[in-house]
C-alpha cells in the first residue's frame, strides 16, 4: 500500500478521504452494509428520491442549499433540501392528478433549468420512469427514443417543444400529456404550464414506497447496429448511486460540488441528481453551456471543492492557455475527478500543474448505473489509467474462447473488459431487447464491450471499442443511428459513418457516401447531405464531415465495413479483408 | 472589407459547418448556439476557420463574446480595419 505521502499533492484541505485504505475498503466492503447507509422504507422498500431528499428532512441538512443555480445572467439563486422536496412533491402531485400510475414512463428534455431537478425527483417519488434525453439532440434521435420507450408524459421547455417535438408529438399515441417548465410565454396547444399547474399543488406527497427492483430509470444509450437501447435501472440503483459518490469522488457533506455532464445523459443523472444529494452535499448548477472563463468564475466564486467533469471540457482548457487559469483564486478546490472517455496524461499532469491538483480518471458507462473503476483520492494516480475497481465491484480482463471466456492474467495482454454481475446499479434490461440483453453476459460476467489491459497492481488500462461505436465528447454515437439518416437523402446510395480522432473531443463523427447513379459528387451535394444531417440528428449526433466515395467496402452480404473505412482513413493496417466483397480468396 | 461583405464571409463560412441554417432569414441578434443548434465544436470550427480566412487573430479567452452574429461583426469589423 501506498504511504499516505504519496497522495498529498493529489487531494488537498483536512478533511480525511472516505475511502482511506484502498486494499481495506475492499475486503470490508458489502452491499449490504453500504445499503445499511441509507434509510430504506419500511417493508425492505425504497425510492430513490427518498434517499435524495426526504430522509434529510428531519435532519440540519433541510435547511442546507441543495441546489446553487447559476442562471445565464443575474444572481445565483439558493435551494434548500426542503424547498427541492416540495418542489418534487408539488411536481408528483401533478403526475397523480394527470392520472400517471408507477410504472408510467416520464422523459425529459431541458437544459440546466432548477425544475428539471423537482422533475426528475419528483417523478421518482410518485414511482414513475424518467428518462433524460439531451437537448442538443435533434428532432430524429428524439422521436426515435420516444417511440422506443413509450413514456405517458414528457417535460420540456416551450422553446425546445417548438423547436423539436411540435411538429410530430402528436403522432405518437403514447405521449398524452406534455408539461413546459422553465419560462412559458404562450403556451401551445396541448401542453401544460408546469410552474402553473405546481403552484396549484400541495408541497407535501408521501412518496411511494417501490419495490427495490421495480423500475425507476430508463437510459438510451447506442450499440452498433440497430436502434438506440433503453437501459433499464430500478430504485435499488441508489445503493450504488450513493457509495461510489462517497468512495470514488469522496463525497463529503460540507462539499460544494460542482458536475458538469449535461442531465440529459447517464453520468448528469447518477452524478448530476441523485448521488450529490444522497450524500447532502451542495451542487452547483450552471445554466450555461461552456465557457472557460465562466467556469474558472465559478470554480473561484462558488468556492467548489470537488468538481467532477470530462475530458473534452479538460482540453478545451487546456486549449486557453494556463494564464486564464492562474487569474482566478482555485484554492477551494480539493477534489478533481474526470469521466467519458480515457483521460489523456497530459490532462492530468495538466491539472497538477495549473489548477494545483490532477484529475483523478474513472470509468463507468449507461449499463453499470454508477462508476465501476476509479482511481481514490487516497492512492497514487497512474496517469491514462482509468483506476481500479471500486469496492464491492469484480472486475477482469477476458479473453473469448470456443466455448466462453478466460480470464487474462498478463498484464501485457489485451482482452475485453468485465464485470462480475450483480451489483445494485447494474442495468436490469435493454427495453423490449431480451436478446440483446442476454447478448452482454456470459456465465456470471458483464461483457462491457470496451477493451482493455489490467496491471500487475490491479489498474486498469482502456485501450478501446469491440464494436463501432463513436465517443465523441464523451457521448456515445451509434453509427447506424446516423447512417440511417444519411440514407435518407434521395442521392444516397450507401453510407458509412465512423468516429476519427480528435484533439479536443477525442473522436468526431465523419461519414463516407456514396451516390446513386445520376448524382455528382460536389460541393453543394455535400452541404444538403450535411444540412439534412443536422436538422435530423442534431449538433451532437451528427457527421462534423462527409466524404464521397465511388463505393465503400462491404461484405459479401452488404454490410459495410466501417473498420476497414476506418484503417484506411487513419492509415492504419486493414487487417482481416477475406469476406470483403470483391476480395480475392 | 465593409460590414456587408465581412457579414456574407461569415455566412458563408458558417454555412459550411451548418448547412442546415436558413442563412437568408437569420436573425442576427438571435445567440447561434440556442436558435441555430450551433454546439461548442461548431463555434471552435467556425472561429478557426475565420481566423484562416480573414487572418485576424482570435484569442480564444474572446471566444465567448461571440454568441450571435452581430457579436461576430462588432468583434471582428474594427480587427480587420487595423
Amino acid at each position: 500500500m501506498a504511504p499516505p505521502s504519496d497522495r498529498t499533492n493529489d487531494v488537498r484541505g483536512d478533511l480525511p478521504p472516505n475511502l482511506s485504505d484502498y486494499a481495506s475498503a475492499r475486503s470490508g466492503f458489502t452491499w449490504a452494509q453500504a445499503r445499511g447507509e441509507l434509510a430504506g422504507m419500511p417493508g425492505g422498500r425504497m425510492n430513490i428520491a427518498y434517499e435524495a431528499l426526504d430522509r434529510h428532512l428531519n435532519t440540519p441538512t433541510a435547511h442546507r442549499t441543495a441546489i446553487r443555480y447559476l442562471p445565464r445572467e443575474g444572481e445565483p439563486a439558493e435551494i434548500s433540501y426542503r424547498e427541492l422536496a416540495e418542489r418534487a412533491n408539488r411536481f408528483a402531485n401533478v403526475l397523480a392528478e394527470l392520472g400517471l400510475q408507477p410504472g408510467d414512463g416520464v422523459y425529459c428534455l431541458a437544459h440546466r433549468i432548477p425544475d428539471l431537478y423537482a422533475a426528475a425527483l419528483g417523478t421518482l417519488k410518485h414511482g414513475c420512469v424518467f428518462t433524460p434525453l439531451f437537448s442538443a439532440f435533434g428532432p430524429e434521435p428524439i422521436r426515435s427514443r420516444v417511440e422506443i420507450g413509450r413514456p405517458v408524459a414528457i417535460v420540456t421547455t416551450e422553446r425546445l417543444f417548438r423547436r423539436k417535438l411540435a411538429q410530430w408529438i402528436r403522432e405518437t399515441p403514447s405521449v398524452r400529456h406534455v408539461l413546459l417548465i422553465g419560462p412559458v410565454e404562450d403556451t401551445p396547444p396541448d401542453t401544460l404550464d408546469a410552474a402553473q399547474a405546481m403552484a396549484a399543488q400541495s408541497p407535501e406527497y408521501a412518496t411511494r414506497p417501490m419495490d427495490p427492483e421495480d423500475r425507476a430509470l430508463l437510459h438510451f444509450t447506442s450499440g452498433t447496429t440497430g436502434k438506440p437501447k433503453g437501459a433499464i435501472h430500478v430504485h435499488e440503483a441508489v445503493v450504488a448511486h450513493h457509495i461510489t459518490g462517497k468512495l470514488a469522488l469522496d463525497l463529503h457533506p460540507e462539499d460544494i460540488y460542482w458536475c458538469t455532464a449535461d442531465p440529459g445523459w447517464v453520468t448528469g443523472t447518477s452524478y448530476g441528481i441523485i448521488s450529490p444529494l444522497t450524500n447532502g452535499t451542495t451542487m452547483v448548477v450552471d445554466e450555461e453551456e461552456f465557457d472557460a472563463e465562466r467556469w474558472y468564475r465559478i470554480l473561484q466564486d462558488q468556492r467548489v471543492t470537488v468538481w467532477y467533469t470530462a475530458p473534452t471540457a479538460i482540453r478545451m482548457l487546456m486549449k486557453y492557455g494556463p494564464e486564464l487559469a492562474r487569474k482566478h483564486d482555485l484554492s477551494s478546490l480539493r477534489f478533481l475527478s474526470s469521466v467519458g472517455e480515457p483521460l489523456n496524461p497530459e490532462a492530468v499532469h495538466w491539472g497538477r500543474e495549473t489548477l494545483g491538483l490532477p484529475f483523478h480518471d474513472n470509468w463507468w458507462q449507461t449499463e453499470t448505473g454508477g462508476i465501476m473503476i476509479a482511481n481514490f483520492p487516497s492512492m497514487p494516480i497512474k496517469p491514462g489509467s482509468m483506476g481500479r475497481a471500486v469496492p464491492g465491484i469484480e472486475t477482469a480482463v477476458m479473453r473469448h474462447t470456443d466455448d466462453g471466456i478466460e480470464r487474462i492474467d498478463d498484464p501485457a495482454e489485451t482482452g475485453e473488459l468485465a464485470l462480475k454481475t450483480p451489483w445494485p446499479s447494474m442495468f436490469r434490461g435493454y427495453l423490449n431487447e431480451e436478446e440483446r440483453y442476454r447478448k452482454c453476459f456470459v456465465g456470471d460476467w458483464y461483457l462491457t464491450g470496451d477493451l482493455a489491459r489490467c496491471d500487475e497492481e490491479g489498474y486498469l488500462w482502456f485501450i478501446g471499442r469491440a464494436d463501432d461505436v463513436i465517443k465523441s465528447s464523451g457521448h456515445l454515437i451509434g453509427p447506424f443511428e446516423v447512417e440511417s439518416v444519411l440514407m435518407e437523402h434521395p442521392a444516397v446510395a450507401e453510407a458509412g459513418v465512423i468516429g476519427i480522432p480528435d484533439e479536443v473531443a477525442g473522436e468526431t463523427v465523419k461519414a463516407f457516401v456514396s451516390l446513386k447513379p445520376g448524382f455528382e459528387p460536389g460541393d453543394d451535394l455535400m452541404k444538403e447531405i450535411l444540412g439534412l444531417a443536422r436538422k435530423r440528428l442534431g449538433p451532437a449526433v451528427a457527421p462534423r464531415q462527409v466524404e464521397f466515395r465511388d463505393r465503400l467496402p462491404s461484405t459479401r452480404s452488404g454490410k459495410i465495413m466501417r473498420r476497414l473505412l476506418r484503417a484506411r482513413e487513419l492509415g492504419l493496417p486493414e487487417g482481416d479483408t477475406s469476406t470483403l466483397e470483391g476480395s480475392k480468396e | 472589407m465593409n460590414r456587408d461583405e465581412l457579414r456574407a464571409i461569415i455566412l458563408e463560412e458558417l454555412s459550411a459547418i451548418a448547412p442546415d441554417i436558413d442563412t437568408d432569414t437569420l436573425n442576427d441578434q438571435a445567440r447561434l448556439r440556442d436558435e441555430y443548434d450551433l454546439d461548442s465544436m461548431d463555434a471552435l470550427n467556425l472561429l478557426t476557420a475565420l481566423h484562416k480566412r480573414l487572418a485576424v487573430n482570435i484569442p480564444e479567452a474572446d471566444y465567448a463574446r461571440m454568441h450571435s452574429l452581430s457579436q461576430l461583426l462588432d468583434y471582428l469589423e474594427p480587427r480587420l480595419a487595423r
